[in-house]
């Protein structure tokens, strides 16, 4: 049964790309891809259900044994991620009914889109190196796609940087994988755990770090960030709420995924590297964003903030931080969609999504405003909102280690936040419009104005909910990190016993 | 032969760096060019260089003769060579719709997205 | 380009082209071949043709948009994959019939596995074909 499962949200975003394809001329493509989103949201949901009630799941694709063969494999963190990835996918092709332009859908976003999905999906699915590799150009190519679409003079120029720099970042990656094919000989996760432990462990720190900087360039962690704030603010506002919540994410997933499994034996050295990395992260991500007036640019340099979070619980590599970095991941990825949803009600409302060009929406707009200031608090870390309990939890575990500096620093980049969000807050919702007028959400048709505030108004419930209730949450984050930190289970499912395979 | 392999290797990368450093976004996607070619060089030499001995099944027999070259690296250097044609294909697309839209190559003067600050 | 000797060469040339092409196709299970190599020399054949006649004419040759091709073939090697669970095996399991297969002689031999390579070979076809085209019409 966990055979038909584990491809299934893969094999559902497929088909939806090619069916939304063979629809782009009409309106059907849109309904298509909601449709196909719902549907892998479901598959994720049993997915993770599985996984949940009966451990880690492993599947053969064409019955080829496990080192040999592509594996997909699902522990806590790849069903959780594929979850979101579902939620994500279903919010966004909603929001897109109302926000993407028509001459967007003839070209094929919907494709592109669902096609983007299948990438992320495999990329959290999949327990082969190389398979990895060939989920993130799946991913890469789509996204490049939905970067320039539209062709505005700004989407050239962004796109430019996130193509250039990323073509390096999987070069990084694949000269990675080169490298230790020749070293262990095999190329499935699980299997290198065993071989890289024979291996030599200087050959293997070195390969360590080109996996480092390969993801960090993905992840856009300090110092190889600079792409995506050149970047994530000129698309669609659709394409770049899911780029903000998903794409960087994969990067942290792929790093948590092989510098837990694989990449253990000099934590002295990797894992120190990327507790610095981190805090330099929070640190310049939060400082960038205070200098910046554009409501996505603030936007996308927290992203770049808030990586350094999840790579810090990564980087202090206790049980209770691994926790703290998985929930941290999943509650990044709902709230940071979100704001850049509510973005592109402000550009459609407002006019514009520089904050100093803008303003009055709080007059004009207070579903709005009350939306924005949900995902918004969230981000910054006010209880009793997600956000609270993921950085609680990580400044917790970086307390227990003693690290009083790191401690200081995750609070103080999260007082930064906050002023960023007051802000976005004063100029754009609070002060009155330049141009005197009041934008209101009921400028928008009555169809749009559902599309749009449907999935904001999900998320931030999302975000509340996840807030009040975080037991269950952390318990599966807790979950997560327990098959993070201890691969036996991981091992026994791709493999088989240890004793066998020793 | 491995270390032939491993001197073009590094001679592909030095080029290719210095290609990189330019500030002319044409010369930086031919430095891409070379640095994949390396990677996928890097890849093939890593799984061992068997001259002469194609990894092919004889008519009736179940299992290549012993001692024949490495099918596996062969077929990432295959997929990776692909992936990579596609991309560049469009990174090229790209650089000269940019070049059309914006009227120069030079990376200092794109500067839509990051405009300068005002003092 | 359109030179008389490059004309009536690409006349005999893409015909050919595209014959090697199958049969690179036909014989990729067991020899070197497949989808891939295949699907990259029939693309060659109509870039020969957009060479020679120039590119709005190699799409009416081809009657099918690029990538509808490669749409289909995605689609048709996703069909191939999913045979794999109809006897149960998981996915992208090959699946065989062998037709008039008696005891000693197993017959023709049809496979998903070729299903998945013609798959590949349209994609190949259609995605380098739109990539060519659109390279060719916009530099």
């Amino acid at each position: 049964m966990s055979d038909v499962l584990l491809p299934l949200p893969i094999l559902i975003a497929f088909v939806t790309a090619i069916l939304a394809f063979f629809f782009r001329k009409g309106t059907e493509a849109r309904w298509i891809s909601v449709a196909g989103s719902a549907c892998m949201l479901v598959a994720a949901g049993m997915l993770l259900s599985r996984v949940l009630t009966d451990g880690i799941q492993a599947a053969q694709m064409g019955t080829w044994a496990a080192p040999f063969g592509i594996t997909l494999v699902a522990d806590t963190l790849s069903a959780v991620m594929v979850v979101i990835t579902g939620i994500t996918a279903l919010a966004v092709s909603i929001y897109a009914v109302g926000d993407v332009t028509e001459d967007m859908e003839h070209v094929g976003y919907h494709t592109l889109f669902q096609v983007l999905i299948a990438g992320v999906t495999g990329a959290f699915l999949t327990g082969d190196l190389f398979n990895l590799y060939v989920w993130f150009e799946v991913m890469l190519i789509a996204s490049f796609g939905l970067l320039v679409m539209g062709g505005r003079r700004v989407q050239m120029d962004a796109g430019i940087k996130y193509v250039t720099l990323n073509l390096i970042s999987t070069i990084l990656f694949l000269s990675g994988i080169g490298l230790l094919y020749g070293v262990t000989g095999t190329l499935n996760m699980a299997d290198l755990h065993y071989k890289v432990q024979d291996a030599d462990p200087g050959l293997v720190t070195v390969i360590a770090t080109m996996f480092l900087v390969g993801f960090g360039i993905k992840s856009a962690v300090f110092p190889l960030f600079f792409w995506l704030p050149a970047a994530y603010h000129t698309p669609a506002f659709s394409v770049s709420a899911v780029f903000a919540g998903l794409l960087t994410k994969v990067g942290v997933y792929a790093m948590m995924r092989m510098f837990t499994l694989v990449f253990t034996q000099d934590i002295g050295w990797t894992h120190g590297l990327m507790l610095w990395v981190a805090v330099a992260t929070m640190i310049t991500g939060v400082l960038g964003a205070a200098a910046q007036t554009d409501f996505r640019r603030i936007l996308s340099f927290h992203i770049v903030s808030q990586i350094g979070y999840m790579v810090l619980g990564l980087a202090l590599y206790t049980p209770l931080a691994v926790t703290g970095a998985v929930f941290y991941l999943v509650h990044h990825i709902i709230v940071k969609a979100n704001l850049f949803l509510v973005a592109g009600v402000t550009n459609r409302i407002a006019g514009s999504t520089e904050i100093d060009h803008i303003g009055g929406l709080y007059k004009g707009a207070p579903l709005l405003a009350f939306l924005f200031l949900i995902p918004a608090f969230s981000l910054a870390g006010f209880p009793p909102l997600s956000g609270f309990w993921a950085k609680y939890v990580l400044v917790k575990a970086s307390l227990d280690l003693e690290l009083w500096l790191v401690a200081a620093a995750a609070l103080a980049v999260g007082l930064m936040t906050i002023y960023s969000m007051t802000k976005i807050w004063g100029r754009a919702f609070w002060k009155p419009h330049p141009g005197a007028i009041v934008p209101s959400l009921s400028t928008l048709p009555a169809g749009d104005r559902f599309a749009m505030l449907a999935p904001i108004a999900g998320l931030a419930t999302l975000t509340v909910i996840i807030g009040l209730f975080p037991e269950p949450f952390v318990g599966i984050a807790t979950r997560a990190a327990e098959d993070l930190l201890d691969p036996t289970a991981y091992l026994t499912a791709v493999l088989g016993a240890p004793e066998a395979v020793q | 032969m491995e270390f032939l392999i491993a001197l073009m290797v590094g001679a592909l990368v030095a080029a290719a760096v210095y290609l990189m450093l330019a500030r002319n976004v044409l010369r930086f996607l031919f430095g891409l060019i070379l640095i994949s070619n390396a990677a996928n060089l890097l890849i093939f030499a890593s799984g061992g260089l068997t001259p002469e001995a194609p990894p092919l099944i004889a008519y009736g027999a179940d299992a290549p003769p012993p001692g024949v070259a490495n099918a596996l690296p062969q077929a990432l250097v295959l997929t990776a060579i692909v992936i990579g044609f596609g991309l560049f294909a469009f990174a090229l697309v790209l650089v000269y719709r940019a070049y059309q839209t914006m009227g120069t190559l030079d990376s200092d003067d794109m500067r839509l997205a990051e405009p300068e600050e005002k003092p | 380009m359109t030179s008389l000797i490059v004309r009536a060469a690409t006349r005999l040339l893409v015909g050919l082209l595209l014959m090697f092409s199958i049969w690179m196709l036909l014989r990729g299970h067991n020899e070197p071949g497949g989808g891939f190599i295949g699907g990259l020399i029939g693309a060659t054949g109509f870039i020969l043709y957009a060479v020679a006649h120039g590119s709005k004419a190699a799409r009416v040759a081809l009657r099918i948009d690029p990538q509808t091709i490669a749409m289909a073939g995605l689609g048709l090697a996703l069909l191939a994959g999913l045979a794999g669970f109809i006897p149960g095996d998981g996915l992208f399991a090959g699946q065989w019939l062998f037709i008039g297969a008696t005891e000693t002689d197993k017959g023709t031999p049809l496979s998903t596995i070729l299903v998945f390579d013609i798959g590949v070979y349209l994609v190949v076809l259609g995605a380098v074909l739109t990539m060519v085209f659109a390279l060719e019409e916009e530099v």
